[in-house]
């Protein structure tokens, strides 16, 4: 008979026994051994009706098909760009994904993306030796202007869009700023340089407090000061504010 | 005479005081502190990631890169040259080699994950403290793993067998040492590292590895503590306001 080793929802370590018994089915995370089922890495366990799988705490980036990302433009080659997409590989955006435009034959390739530029750009494919192809081709999908860029924990990025975009939104209206959340962590800002810090501290603030309840509210009553703040001219942002400005990963 | 005390007073199979912490290194992808008696150990694991000079990638599945490296100014303050030596490339391989059997690099190929252990004080059991820092760090870095491992050092000084050998034990000269690293994986009990120095009898070393197993053991629920004790104020990630779009 099936029975949990480990209570719903506790942190896990690789390697620990979660369930026994040919009831459970492992999923993501989750291996089987024998009749146990063993946590293949660091998470929450998240047990569903009979399917035992894991969600991550810590970990890179894994590109998937249909991701909204932004990269940055580490390379121009032939037939295309190297991506920098914060995973453990780069990726490729080819001319034909680039751009509807005609591009001649041996046209110079920076004139459409160059070294350093950030795009707002998903992802068609990964392949099995993780080659990841992007395209340009999408509703939103362009090369960004400037702004401001930082890189979040990829598994917080849920949390800091929120349930429809609400959490996002929320930062957005309050501060003026506009914003791009990419699924890989990294976050575009733009905006009035007080509001950006205050957008900013905004989301470092989701990253490091996402675990405790009321986290909207909690948001809210930070965007609210802040606002205030600015408005009787103090220094637009708390120190206490965690993590602040200083960069974290 | 024999030695059949221990010089810090320790029963043979006591471990030294173990204390063992998750993400101290900010910037890394995974990072641990673990310290036993005076031997402290950091490992930072950097990766998966894009592995250069290309010609070591494997595109089979990814690799694990360690560095073993003791600071100039940790153990006695002998004149230490800084960098790598003979001594440490090797322990930087068994490290490699302990930690490869519970890594699942089969879905990073042509990657390279980065294990760089530094020992600031040393007194000891080096290379198992580091194996123990660098499997907390690897599961801190959230990499695909079968189990964690867990090592600590056994052997003979004189007449006694005993678990976690100091300095001042493995360099005993009244008698005969043996100093044995090991290393287990707790779950299934395999073992990962096996090296020796000395001179030990059959039987001597079948209790040795046996008190060894003992203390892996309660070695690895500190190092699960120490993961758990890191994201202890997650747990409630899922059941509040949270789903995950």
């Amino acid at each position: 008979m099936g029975e949990l080793l480990v209570q719903d929802k506790s942190i896990v370590v690789p390697g620990e026994e979660v369930a026994a018994g040919m009831d459970f089915l492992p999923t993501e995370g989750v291996y089987r051994d024998g009749d146990k089922l063993v946590a293949s890495r660091l998470g929450l366990l998240a047990v569903d009706g009979r399917l035992v799988k894991l969600i991550p705490l810590a970990g890179k980036y894994l590109p998937k098909r249909g991701d909204v990302i932004i990269g940055k433009v580490i390379d121009v080659a032939i037939s295309g760009w190297r991506v920098e997409i914060n995973s453990a590989y780069t990726a490729m955006l080819s001319m034909k994904d680039a751009t509807s435009e005609f591009i001649a034959r041996g046209a110079d390739l920076t004139r459409y993306f160059t070294f350093g530029d950030y795009l707002v750009t998903s992802i068609v494919n990964v392949t099995s030796q993780n080659l990841v192809d992007l395209s340009m081709k999408g509703p939103g999908l362009r090369k960004l202007p400037e702004g401001r860029i930082i890189t979040v924990a990829p598994n917080k990025v849920p949390r800091i869009i929120g349930k429809q975009g609400s959490m996002v939104s929320m930062i957005k209206d309050a501060t003026g700023c506009k914003i791009i959340v990419g699924q890989n962590g990294i976050v575009w800002l733009q905006g009035e340089p007080g509001q950006e810090l205050i957008a900013v501290a905004a989301l470092r603030k989701i990253e490091s407090e996402s675990h405790i309840s009321g986290l909207t509210d909690r948001i809210k009553a930070f965007l609210d000061e802040e606002a205030r703040k600015l408005q009787i001219g103090q220094s637009p942002i708390a120190h206490s504010a965690s993590g602040g400005i200083v960069p974290q990963r | 005479m024999g030695y059949d005390k221990r010089v810090d007073g320790r029963k043979p199979d006591e471990l030294r005081p173990i204390v063992a912490k998750a993400g101290v290194i900010k910037r890394a992808d995974g990072s641990a502190m673990f310290q036993i008696g005076n031997t402290v150990a950091y490992a930072a694991v950097y990766g998966p990631r894009d592995m250069f000079p290309r010609f070591l990638q494997n595109p089979q599945r990814g690799t694990l890169r360690v560095r073993y490296n003791m600071m100039p100014f940790s153990g006695a303050g002998d004149r230490v040259k800084p960098g790598g030596s003979r001594r440490s490339k090797e322990i930087s391989m068994v490290t490699e080699k302990a930690l490869l059997p519970v890594l699942n690099l089969e879905d990073f190929p042509n990657a390279v994950v980065d294990v760089f252990i530094e020992l600031p004080q040393t007194d000891a059991g080096t290379r198992c403290a580091g194996i123990c820092a660098a499997s907390i760090a690897l599961a801190d870095a959230g990499l695909s793993m079968k189990d964690m491992v867990s090592s600590v050092s056994v052997g003979k000084v004189g007449s006694m067998i005993a678990v976690d050998l100091n300095y001042a034990e493995e360099s005993y000269e009244e008698g005969d040492v043996a100093d044995i690293p090991v290393a287990f994986i707790p779950r299934t009990g395999h073992v990962s590292l096996l090296q020796m120095d000395g001179l030990i009898d059959k039987e001597s070393l079948k209790r040795a590895l046996e008190m060894g197993r003992k203390a892996c053991a309660r070695i690895y629920e500190i190092q699960k503590k120490a993961l758990k004790e890191r994201f202890a104020s997650s747990v409630e990630v899922n059941s509040t306001d949270g789903n995950n779009k």
